[in-house]
């Protein structure tokens, strides 16, 4: 399906509150989201969730013949997959550049930086060398894939276990788990990619930046800069793509704030490594099923939004003085939801004294009776209004019977006359009836 | 290749140079009739070939037109006799789309595109070595002068590394394999805004202002160069013309 086109109000929106350094999910410009790892049950398996962004990383390991150039070294590859399930734009055919340019990021920050010791995967030079696959999937874009996925491919690779080998002159020994403990690759180091968004507003120079952009945000972006670093800060990688101009310094600045997030990512990481190890270790139960939270609705409960809260009272205290008092105050608001009905008003019941009653029927009885669906008919403007006003007054308009519900003369009149119009006070007896055929027709 | 020092002592690289010096670096424009701009350099051993057709109509779908913008179209391709082994495929590798989107990015920035909305500007560029992305950005930065499109600047680029604590500038392909951090740099050398960085192999966040620095220094004689050379050409052009 094509992507549908972001609207120009919110795009608007969003450059507007990115000028007041404001985000749609209440971070800061150097916030990141929530980062999940979760493991499978085989070694090598992991799922990583930047906020809702969701990466789905396998490492597998295969013996096959080294390149001829470079005959006692592993090979390692890696595969960025756009699922189709990741974003309806997303297409078997349609996304070529942007997985080009994604595997590419990739493939530069995992492979020319070293972080694995490739000779270590060599067991005989020159005819067999393990070749290390890396396979990533997009699971559901929520924007920053390319940080979402380096997590994931690291995470994997460190988590992997390979079958252990043993060379003993000409004979080789490749072992099953079964006989020998896997063995784990050696990884120099994690280098973990970090984005920012550079957004351009009238000058040629970009002069708002944030980091993690997510889906919105990523839209009306001008420019993305990509720095990945490992937590000894050495930079692996430096991209910068989307057409904007950069300045030296903004470059600088970016690297160091890259150093301070890969620190914090890479502590969040070892720590995910060692729980899992450890669950492992235990023999606890491990894999993807542990990790999904079990769903029971105990509690109506939402997520939390961080909001800022230091000048509501000022701005409550301008409205307040600034507002129209209300025109009616209604002392005991009256709440009926869909269904329900009341006969009375919940004061000293008045069955006995039928007789007054039936005499106020004919008379006076119209502009207190409320049929409730007339009502919704003919003021629904008005009942909307008060009901702002007043808030709690909702009418049920079941249509399972008429009801009509009446009121003694004694109790204040205060609630049926907000809710029925003046024009119905003027012609009482009339209108209820006339109503009540009309429902009949309706019926 | 163990023993190849690419900084010795007295500061001298593999191939003689100093450490921010460039390579020798040869240019003509207008190298083919056909086209609507051409150029060809010779930045040391990497020669780079490159061809610009437009702005012309959308070729293709229409649906890609941009009302307000012109569409710049790259296309990367490298010769199979460029490296030292021969190359299977020349174009439409990971490499060369990855290629044919930077310059892509790198020139949409450069060539103002509001002056020719709803029109295509194609930019081919052929290189003929493992060199480097600088040498196509200065070989497209003089076509798309040649073709006389307007554009902000010129777009220089060059190339860094860094060895024993030195910045190197424009590095050779020698240095590039012995697997170094290096640094490709596109700037417009006016403003010193960068259109484009890309950086692989790892360097210590210290030296990153140290690498760019010289980068940036690079380019900035590139543009020299680049200067000198359009304006003999078009010295030439009109004499021919009999101005």
């Amino acid at each position: 399906m094509k992507e549908t086109p972001l609207s120009n109000c919110e795009r608007r929106f969003l450059l507007r509150a990115i000028e007041e350094k404001k985000r749609l999910d209440g971070r800061q410009t150097y916030d990141y989201r929530n980062i999940r790892i979760s493991f499978g049950t085989d070694y090598g398996c992991c799922i990583v969730e930047l906020g809702k962004t969701r990466v789905l990383g396998q490492v597998s390991c295969e013996l096959v013949s080294p390149k001829l150039n470079r005959a006692t070294e592993g090979i390692l590859f890696f595969n960025l997959e756009l699922s189709q399930m990741a974003a309806p734009a997303f297409e078997p055919g349609r996304q070529s550049d942007l997985l080009v340019k994604l595997n590419r990021l990739m493939e530069r920050c995992l492979r020319n930086s070293k972080c694995i010791d490739t000779e270590s995967l060599c067991v005989v030079a020159g005819e067999k060398v393990w070749q290390i696959r890396v396979d990533l999937h997009l699971l559901n874009h929520d924007g920053n894939i390319i940080d979402a996925a380096s997590i994931a491919a690291i995470v994997a690779l460190c988590h992997f276990r390979r079958p252990d080998v043993s060379v003993q002159g000409d004979e080789v020994t490749l072992y099953t788990p079964e006989e020998r403990d896997p063995v784990p690759l050696s990884i120099h180091h994690m280098p973990i990619c970090v984005s920012f968004a550079f957004f351009q507003q009238g000058d040629p120079n970009p002069t708002y930046l944030l980091v993690d952009p997510n889906e919105r945000e990523e839209r009306v972006m001008d420019g993305l800069l990509v720095i990945a670093m490992n937590k000894h800060r050495e930079i692996c990688t430096i991209q910068s793509s989307g057409g904007i101009m950069l300045l030296k310094d903004q470059v600088l600045r970016c690297s160091k704030i890259a150093g301070v997030k890969v620190a914090e990512i890479t502590e969040l990481i070892l720590k995910a490594l060692e729980n899992d190890q450890k669950v492992r270790k235990e023999g606890g139960k491990f894999g993807f099923a542990e990790s999904i939270a079990n769903q029971r609705i105990t509690a109506f409960k939402m997520e939390k939004a961080p909001i800022d809260t230091s000048d509501v009272e000022e701005k409550a205290e301008e409205i307040i003085a600034e507002a129209e008092p209300p025109s009616e105050v209604v002392s005991t608001p009256v709440l009926w939801t869909p269904g329900t009905a009341q006969i009375g008003e919940g004061v000293e019941n008045s069955w006995g004294d039928l007789e007054d009653s039936e005499k106020e029927d004919d008379e006076g009885g119209g502009d207190q009776a409320i049929i409730l669906d007339g009502i919704k008919m003919d003021t629904g403007v008005e009942v909307s209004d008060i009901g702002s006003q007043d808030a709690p007054i909702i009418l049920s308009d079941s249509e399972e019977e008429e009801m009509i519900i009446l009121e003694p003369d004694k109790n204040p009149k205060k609630i049926r006359t907000q809710t029925t119009s003046a024009k119905q006070e003027k012609a009482p007896s009339k209108k209820p009836v006339k109503r009540r055929k009309k429902k009949r027709a309706a019926n | 290749m163990a023993g190849l020092e690419l900084l010795s002592d007295q500061g001298y690289r593999v191939d003689g140079r100093r450490a921010g010096e460039l390579r020798k670096i040869q240019a003509r424009m207008g190298v083919f009739a056909q086209a609507d701009g051409s150029a060809y350099i010779e930045q040391g051993n990497t020669k780079a070939l490159a061809v610009v057709y437009g702005p012309h109509e959308i070729r293709g779908s229409r649906a890609r037109a941009l009302p307000d913008r012109a569409l710049v179209n790259c296309q990367y391709s490298s010769a199979t006799f460029s490296t030292g082994e021969r190359k299977r495929r020349p174009h439409g590798d990971r490499k060369s789309c990855e290629m044919g989107l930077q310059l892509r990015q790198t020139f949409e920035a450069a060539i103002l595109t509001q002056l020719h909305p709803r029109s295509q500007i194609d930019i081919y560029v052929l290189q003929a070595d493992g060199g480097t992305y600088a040498a196509c950005v200065n070989a497209a930065t003089l076509a798309v002068l040649d073709a006389g499109i307007p554009m902000r600047d010129f777009v220089c680029a060059c190339s860094a590394g860094f060895v024993d604590g030195t910045a190197l500038a424009d590095l050779s392909h020698v240095e590039e394999a012995a697997g170094g951090p290096q640094l490709a740099l596109a700037l417009l050398p006016a403003s010193g805004q960068i259109a484009l960085l890309e950086m692989d192999a790892r360097l210590h966040e210290d030296h990153l202002e140290r690498v760019l620095e010289a980068a940036a220094q690079a380019a900035r004689d590139v543009h020299t160069l680049l200067d000198r050379v359009v304006r003999q050409h078009v010295r030439e052009a009109s004499i021919l013309l009999g101005d």
